[in-house]
């Protein structure tokens, strides 16, 4: 287990050196996208229409935040379960896509697509939308804004504390963590 | 008949909703600590003490313990001789929950299920809620709440044994249901069974289950041992908190029964899982 600090946009570079169960702290930009936002997106790609950000190194964030209440930047942030976004992730992860951030487990489709085209799926801490609020320094909301909490948000985060679940190689952290502890 | 005024509950709802999804209970807290002071694995030791620290963090800013901040849930009792003035009681905990989920800066997560469309605009704020009305003996209304997350609850599973399946057969589901949800559901978690009644009460009893706190006893010596048994085999799982392999992955397991005389049909053993993420906002008041 080792632990990086990395600015997004992730490069080939970046990912190549992750292995599941390594510690990341992310600074940069993010994304924010659940079910409803990953559809129209999926959408525009197969239309041949441009993005309403640019995919190539991106990290998406799967988050429906609260609203934030007066002079805060966001409301509670924490992630929400990732399997949701299962048929929508591996085209974005062929057009540029370089991390995600979620919960829970992930299909084959998203581990092949991320050996495939270097991409990593990271676990951040489920259920801990406060402490998460507190490394987002800025968030606007770039498109869909009718989705509400759906919206896609361009956030800005500081040392954002998430964990390698799926790397390049096949890796999976869950059933890794899991095999080691099981007793029978 | 003692009278109680609509503005009263109204404003009762709102409160607790908003301070429950603000403030860990402390029973979820103690069990949270003592779940760190026995977990073996470092990364989900790690994982634990985040949990905690996110907990001082939502207290001192009011700040909602997870954006997930559910469906709002009432097991409902009253009693026959109070009356409520100014409205129905059904019509102040619409309002009570609105308010909360509103005024308290929580996540508006009720949609139409086929447009997916949000009916915060057509239903209102987070409405509707899910109640359960009981009638009971008495001059007070006794309200549960619960701030239900979605991830906890997909994860959540009912069937219909026979017979014949016994203990054995609910300790296997319970197994199963807990080991196909991983990581999905938030661990650590507290595990919601009811057992008996029929299909649909079943479900009802395991979400009921939920609301008795964490480390207390089930009054029903037989359940009380079984409860422990079944959390002592899915904490052999290996899941640990968020699904990254530990031993601390159940906090305890809550069996319901139908009452009187733990009921079912002679032909059926109905068995509902209803899994809390480790974020149980549950609240109790009597007005």
């Amino acid at each position: 287990m080792a632990e990086y600090k990395l600015q997004t946009p992730l490069s080939d570079e970046d990912v190549s050196q992750l292995k599941a169960g390594d510690i990341v702290y992310l600074s940069g930009t993010l994304y924010t996208a659940r079910d409803a936002a990953h559809k129209r997106l999926v959408d525009l790609i197969l239309n041949g229409e441009p993005l309403p950000f640019d995919l190539q190194g991106a990290v998406i964030y799967y988050v429906g935040p609260t609203p934030p209440k007066p002079g805060e930047v966001i409301g509670s942030a924490g992630p929400t379960t990732s399997y949701r976004m299962d048929s929508y992730a591996p085209i974005l992860i062929e057009h540029g896509l370089k991390g995600m951030i979620g919960k829970g487990k992930r299909n084959q489709d998203v581990k092949e697509a991320c050996k495939k085209y270097k991409a990593v799926y990271f676990g951040a801490v489920g259920g801990a939308g406060a402490l998460l609020a507190k490394r987002i320094k800025d968030a606007k909301v770039i498109a869909y804004p009718e989705l509400g909490p759906e919206a896609v948000r361009e956030i800005v985060v500081e040392d954002f504390p998430v964990v390698v679940v799926n790397d390049i190689y096949g890796n999976d952290l869950y059933e890794e963590g899991r095999k080691l502890w099981a007793k029978q | 008949m003692r009278t109680v005024h609509y503005d009263d509950i109204v404003k009762a709802i709102r409160d607790t909703i908003i301070y429950s999804t603000t403030h860990l209970s402390e029973d979820m807290h103690k069990a949270l600590q003592e779940a760190l002071e026995k977990e073996e694995s470092i990364v989900s030791k790690a994982v634990l003490e985040q949990l905690l620290e996110n907990a001082e963090i939502a207290a001192s800013e009011e700040k909602p313990l997870c954006q997930d901040t559910g469906l709002a849930i009432f097991f409902v009792k009253v009693g026959s001789d109070v009356q409520v003035e100014g409205g129905t009681l059904k019509e102040a905990i619409y309002e009570g929950t609105r308010r909360g989920y509103e005024e308290g800066y929580l996540r508006a997560s009720t949609c139409d299920c086929f447009t997916r469309a949000n009916l915060k605009d057509k239903v209102g704020y987070n409405l509707p809620p899910i109640i359960y009305f009981d009638l009971v003996e008495g001059d007070k209304i006794d309200i549960e709440f619960a701030a239900k997350g979605g991830g906890s609850e997909n994860g959540s599973r009912a069937t219909v044994l026979a017979p014949a399946q016994g203990k054995e057969g609910i300790l296997n589901f319970v197994k199963q249901v807990v080991s196909d949800a991983g990581p999905n559901v938030c661990p650590p978690i507290v595990v919601g069974v009811g057992v008996g009644g029929s299909f649909d009460y079943a479900a009802v009893m395991s979400k009921h289950a939920l609301f008795r706190d964490v480390g207390t006893s089930n009054p029903d010596p037989e359940l009380d041992a079984f409860e422990k048994e079944i959390q002592e085999e899915l904490n052999k799982l290996g899941i640990g908190a968020m699904g990254m392999g530990g031993t601390q992955t159940v906090l305890g397991v809550h069996i319901e029964t139908y009452q009187p005389g733990r009921m079912c049909h002679i032909a059926s053993l109905p068995v509902a899982v209803n899994i809390q993420c480790h974020s149980s906002r549950h609240a109790h008041i009597t007005i």
